[in-house]
């Protein structure tokens, strides 16, 4: 089921289907090593609405949670 | 010959750097500690070599300032030889760069840096396997203990000598058509430079990079061409052309690291992830946020003032002992006392608190707190319209004001950079620090010395605010920030970068203020000091201060360290409780805090944000300094 990164739980895997937004956020997210078809572990949620720790290609990135609702994702098991 | 460092922020570049030019650039644990170049001349197996530091880049697309000026320099047609540097325990991600960096077609080295984080990982990389594929020399390094730099920097004088034919790796073969045929139109009408190759040209015109775009919109024929060429490979691929090169790269990059690496062991569960379960946690986080600052605060107040005390009783008595030897009204004896108490303030006020706040600073910058520091305090920033990695240049500036307004070349977006280099030049810095310890804790209490930091932060926060709803920002995208991992800081790093700063003030500030006060003990003694004085008066008389500090006001312009050690030249003794009240401290040391910054920060300013945005901040915090120490004199009026 697809849904957005900011709805997948702590400790959990999803598999990015597509990024919603301008060439910006896309060429932001593909430096940081994000692209569709890659896999990110969601680490953690920061406090009161603040970003989202994720693991990436083993590399740690901090985002947004707006950014976060822009990638959509698909649950991994 | 000209060697450049180039890589993706925080893998190690500066660290190589001064291993060959000696400390030179700040390193630290954190992504964007370079948003400038620096270049060193070195000898390298007898041949002379300068050799450059570039800022971080994460590809060669234009983003924020820092990687332009990365972009710039490898584009200028200078460097004859490019040592990539990567972080091998990040070399998927890592490899995506090294591939438009071949592109390049210049002369180059990759640098498998960190090596033993990867192996840590268990992350097993067949380095000769990696030099084929890439046909490129390939050397394993550890840059903090030095390893494999020297082979590494001798391999980089070797590819230069030969000159070795250079080949990039493919694409698929329909997008390899495009190129093809974009390279040929572009040879064609002429559009291909020596230092801009042909296909890394066509490449970037089909990510449709808003810079190359541009330059090439002379010709109508090539922007049309290149318009058709997006329009094709959106058709075949489903998605815009920029995405469709970017997934191609990453593909080739996600091919190359399978090839060349073997998983050995799962990554060990890590001790630093179950720190960051505590380090970042939602309250926990916060809480060890707060007692890292009272720690630190307390530190330096206790080792600072440990020293300060007995230090400027020593210098008390020397200067009471020569006014019996030369008598008080002779001008050897004011030359003299000016000389011995700019002597004074540095050894006594100014070194026992900066040599350990700089030390502190050094710990936490290579430990890789900054970035957690950032990550938490996002949500905050949000509330003041700025996002999270603006943190990073708020903290700088309580080392310094100068670094700080530069740090804010990672922000992306104008607006965020020229708030917050407003901002951070009211962020009290190691100088202005050592005048809240030196006065306020020293004289009337650590508590009150912490109320200042306190209100600083406040003020700032809503002047955040104010800022950002008069300067909002179209098209913010919010924190993208990479989180590295944990390092164990180096003694001798740490050392060396301390050194680095204090050694700014023991070669710069303090002959100034020396000099600063043997000049204003002549103005005292020759009375001009009275004119000065007078003309400032309707600014001290507004905040209820003696009239003798309007000079040390102008001081402190130069560097504000000199308010303070030239109040005690004005007031002429160093203890001061004695001539001011303890309020006239507190809104003296609030003045001083605020007011307009340093000569060196001006000048940074004046680059970073442009001549009239400059004005404006000058006169922007000197009309908050006085609002805020006036609100001061009249709420420590009214309660006390």
């Amino acid at each position: 089921m697809q849904t957005t990164l900011d709805q997948i739980y702590e400790n959990n895997k999803a598999k990015v289907i597509d990024i919603r937004g301008g060439s910006g956020i896309r060429k932001r997210l593909s430096q940081m090593g994000i692209h569709p078809g890659d896999i990110i572990t969601v680490f953690r949620f920061g406090a009161l609405g603040g970003p989202i720790l994720i693991e990436v290609h083993g590399s740690q990135v901090a985002l947004g949670r707006g950014i976060a609702s822009r990638i959509i994702v698909e649950k991994v098991e | 010959m000209r060697i450049a460092l180039a890589g993706q922020p925080n893998c190690g570049k500066s660290t190589i750097f001064n291993h060959i030019a000696g400390y030179k650039a700040i390193t630290s644990n954190f992504p964007g500690t370079t948003v400038k170049y620096t270049e060193t001349k070195t000898r390298i197996k007898g041949i002379t070599c300068s050799c450059i530091d570039l800022p971080g880049t994460y590809s060669l697309t234009s983003g924020d300032p820092a990687e332009f000026e990365a972009r710039k320099h490898l584009l200028s047609g200078e460097v004859d030889v490019i040592i990539n540097v990567v972080d091998a325990s990040l070399l998927c991600r890592s490899l995506e760069l090294t591939l438009q960096l071949l592109e390049l077609e210049i002369p180059m080295v990759l640098c498998l840096n960190m090596i033993d984080e990867a192996q840590r990982k268990g992350i097993q990389i067949d380095v000769p396997k990696l030099s084929n594929l890439l046909g490129i020399p390939v050397i394993s390094t550890i840059a903090t203990t030095g390893k494999g730099l020297d082979e590494l920097f001798n391999e980089a004088i070797k590819v230069y000598e030969e000159k070795r034919e250079r080949r990039y790796l493919k694409f698929s073969k329909d997008i390899e058509e495009i190129i093809n045929e974009l390279v040929s139109i572009l040879l064609s009408e002429h559009m291909c430079e020596k230092e801009v190759p042909c296909r890394f040209l066509a490449l970037k015109l089909l990510e449709n990079d808003q810079f190359f775009i541009k330059e090439i919109n002379q010709v109508e024929s090539i922007t049309n061409n290149v318009k058709a060429f997006h329009e094709r490979l959106e058709k075949i691929h489903g998605v815009p052309s920029d995405e469709v090169i970017s997934s191609e790269r990453h593909a080739l990059a996600m091919n190359l690291f399978e090839k060349v690496s073997t998983v050995i062991h799962p990554p060990r569960r890590d001790i630093r992830i179950a720190i960051d379960n505590w380090v970042m946690h939602k309250v926990f986080g916060y809480l060890i946020l707060a007692g890292i600052f009272y720690g630190f605060f307390n530190l330096i107040f206790g080792i600072g003032g440990y020293i300060e005390e007995p230090l400027m009783e020593f210098f008390d008595r020397w200067i009471e002992r020569f006014e019996g030897f030369w008598g008080k009204e002779s001008l050897s004896f004011f030359l003299f006392k000016g000389i011995l108490q700019g002597i004074a303030g540095g050894i006594a006020i100014v070194l026992p608190y900066i040599v350990p706040f700089l030390i502190a600073l050094s710990i936490l910058e290579d430990v890789g707190y900054l970035p957690r520091v950032a990550f938490l305090m996002d949500v905050f920033m949000h509330k003041i319209g700025l996002h999270g990695k603006s943190i990073i240049p708020f903290i700088l500036g309580y080392g310094c004001s100068v670094p700080a307004v530069m740090a804010t070349r990672m922000l992306e977006f104008p607006q965020h950079r020229f708030i917050v280099s407003v901002l951070t030049t009211m962020i009290p810095c190691a100088a202005r620090i050592t005048i809240i310890f030196g006065l306020v804790a020293f004289f009337i209490g650590p508590n009150a010395a912490l109320a200042i930091f306190g209100l600083n932060i406040l003020i700032v926060a809503i002047l955040g605010k104010v800022l950002s709803a008069l300067y909002p920002e179209p098209g913010s995208l919010g924190l993208i920030l990479e989180i590295p991992v944990y390092q164990l800081p180096h003694l001798q790093n740490t050392l060396k970068k301390s050194w680095y700063r204090i050694r700014e003030f023991i070669v710069i500030a303090w002959p100034l203020l020396i000099i600063g006060s043997a000049l204003l003990a002549l103005m005292e003694y020759g009375g001009v000091e009275k004119y000065i004085n007078w003309f400032l008066s309707p600014l001290t008389r507004i905040l209820g201060l003696p009239v003798s500090v309007g000079m040390t006001l102008i001081f402190g312009l130069l560097r504000k360290e000199l308010s303070m050690i030239m109040l005690t030249q004005a007031l002429g003794t160093t203890q001061i409780i004695k001539v001011m009240t303890k309020s006239q401290i507190l809104v003296f040391t609030i003045f001083v805090t605020f007011y307009i910054p340093c000569l060196a920060t001006i000048a940074a300013l004046w680059k970073e944000i442009g001549k009239k945005r400059t004005l404006l901040s000058i006169l922007f915090t000197l009309s908050v300094a006085i609002l805020i120490s006036l609100a001061t004199r009249i709420f420590l009026k009214i309660v006390f």
